[in-house]
């Protein structure tokens, strides 16, 4: 029998046995190694974003379901980097209170919902891609509903899993009837006879919805600013940045490989979602109050740029759209780290919470507002150069209305990034304040770490040519 | 036999009816219930389709199978989350789930 399949795989085996140690450690453990849960998970974690970063092998297993590429490796380490940051900076909450005892569960099903991602990424047949959806959302639910005496955090999980089932029934139905048109599930197969036929289309546009779902683009965003708010900051900050990111990925592939015949369809299609979504999240967002539900519509239109870059078609939009997520990862990771700190001290998510910041808590202060001003794309922060990337790969396709309105659009945003900023250093706290705020040492690396990588990664260029060189290399068309 | 559109008639019949239900149930579990119409609609959809159109292969039915395994995996967690819903609130009506809402 031929095992050579797996080491393809190597960064789920890697994850599979991360998760799996991590298990039996949590079982079998005695109590005095308990305490050290923490340490071996983040170590767990960096070892596989470790694996991940070997030289990348390519080629196809189990007759193609499965694909690994350059692109795939790095979407993959994207994602676990991810993780890496949730588990710094949750670890600490994970502690407090009658969570203790249950702490071994967040980090393994965290990974088994990693483990469903790269699945989906990896995924060359639409089975495949389905059980990797599929594995990434059921224990995702499980996490939105991990505070479980809290009403809110039962209520995000519930909506949740109804949402995420209806989304991944609504795209099946789509897959099913594409199954009819083409006779096939295997991306390369379908990429090779699929044809604008109504059942083909009917297909196409309930798959494309579905995904959607998972994406939350407009309209089908509805579940994102409940279960945003509801579930534990740090869940909050794995669905914003690494379930979004895979999602996107796979809309990436799917769209460029598998339906790149019937390209003028879903170009149009994008063109309205991409507005729509850049729009109305950035109206909601306006109005919020909480937090999290700002982060929530905020990741909206963010997605509606990344839908910007995935409209460029070609090597330089799937290059500008993938860097534009691992710039929106660290921008969202160290946002969610100062509001994870401010959380574990006052217990309040309201943006009121965040008055007077710069007075009690300086550093955290500065790289909130760092990372507010990356979101938005002040330059000289990485949030700058990704949206520069994403605006000229749309330019290139002659997209200057479109572009247009996603520059008007920045400039709303602009007003409520800096409303945060303005509580953070102008508005005075009610009373004595938050009072200084100890993070513990892990959200420090976590947050020291995402500073650094705001500031570097949009001066140092070779990241760009780095991500630039995959994309070439992945073949187009 | 039983013509193929039959089959597509009622499978998109399942699908439309659950997603109505997804909407307009007011019991928690009903709306779990819904989801499963819409699974269902699916399974039949993919059997009708190998088996008449594609009899040489079976794809259909295999993308069937791990529909099923997974839709029963998926209502398990589900329900274990609607459960500690009633734990917390003594109620799975819709209506009174609404803390989010404001």
């Amino acid at each position: 029998m031929d095992f050579s399949g797996f080491l393809l795989m190597r960064q789920e085996v890697a994850l599979t046995a991360a998760m799996l140690a991590l298990l039996l450690y949590d079982i079998f453990g005695p109590a005095s190694w308990r305490q050290h849960l923490r340490l071996v998970a983040t170590v767990a974690m960096a070892a596989v974003v470790a694996v991940g970063f070997l030289p990348a092998t390519t080629g196809e297993a189990f007759g193609g379901c499965y694909v690994a590429s350059e692109m795939t490796a790095l979407m993959k380490n994207i994602l676990t980097v991810a993780t890496l940051f949730v588990f710094l900076q949750i670890g600490g909450w994970l502690r407090a209170g009658e969570r203790a005892h249950r702490e071994g569960e967040f980090y393994y099903i965290t990974t088994a919902t990693l483990l469903g991602m790269e699945l989906m990424v990896s995924a060359g047949n639409f089975m495949m891609l389905y059980v990797g959806v599929e594995l990434a959302s059921l224990p995702l639910a499980c996490l939105a509903a991990y505070d479980k005496y809290r009403n809110k955090s039962a209520e995000a999980g519930a909506k949740y899993i109804l949402f995420s089932a209806l989304s991944s029934g609504v795209m099946m139905f789509g897959l099913s009837y594409l199954y009819g048109a083409v006779g096939t599930l295997y991306f390369s197969d379908v990429s090779a006879v699929v044809s604008p036929t109504p059942l083909a289309l009917l297909g196409f546009v309930f798959f494309f919805a579905g995904l959607a779902f998972k994406i939350s683009l407009v309209p089908f965003h509805l579940w994102t600013a409940d279960v945003y708010e509801g579930a534990p900051t740090g869940v909050t900050a794995y669905l914003s940045v690494a379930s979004k990111a895979a999602g996107c990925f796979v809309l990436l592939f799917t769209l460029y490989f598998v339906f790149g015949r019937i390209e003028g369809i879903w170009y149009a299609m994008l063109w309205a979602l991409s507005v729509a979504t850049i729009v109305i999240g950035n109206l909601f967002a306006l109005r919020q109050k909480d937090i999290k539900r700002f982060f929530a519509f905020s990741s909206i239109s963010q997605a509606g740029y990344i839908m910007l870059g995935v409209m460029g078609g070609t090597a330089q939009g799937m290059a500008s759209t993938v860097y534009f997520i691992l710039v929106y990862l660290f921008s969202n990771m160290a946002a969610f780290g100062v509001i994870a700190a401010v959380e574990g001290c006052s217990g309040r998510t309201d943006i009121a919470a965040f008055d007077g910041l710069r007075r009690s808590n300086p550093r955290l202060a500065f790289v909130m507002m760092l990372a507010l001003f990356s979101l938005a794309g002040i330059p000289p922060f990485a949030g700058f150069f990704s949206k520069f990337f994403i605006f000229a790969a749309a330019a290139a396709r002659g997209e200057y209305v479109l572009v247009f309105i996603a520059l008007v659009n920045t400039v709303v945003s602009l007003y409520y990034y800096l409303l945060i900023v303005k509580a953070m250093f102008i508005n005075e706290a009610e009373g004595e304040g938050l009072g200084r705020i100890r993070t513990d040492n892990y959200n420090r690396l976590s947050l020291v770490l995402c500073t650094a990588a705001i500031i570097g990664v949009g001066i140092v260029s070779a990241i760009y040519g780095y991500v630039g060189d995959m994309s070439a290399g992945v073949a187009l068309k | 036999m039983i013509p193929m559109h039959y089959y597509l008639i009622l499978s998109a019949a399942l699908f439309f009816v659950g997603v109505y239900g997804f909407i307009a149930r007011k019991n928690l579990l009903a709306v779990l219930i819904s989801v499963e119409l819409v699974l269902n609609a699916v399974e039949i959809n993919f059997c009708v389709f190998n088996r008449y159109l594609y009899p040489q292969q079976m794809e259909g039915m295999f993308f069937s199978l791990f529909g099923i395994a997974i839709a029963a995996a998926e209502t398990a967690v589900a329900i274990a989350i609607i459960m500690n819903i009633y734990r917390n609130l003594q109620n799975i009506d819709v209506r009174h789930i609404d803390s989010l809402k404001h």
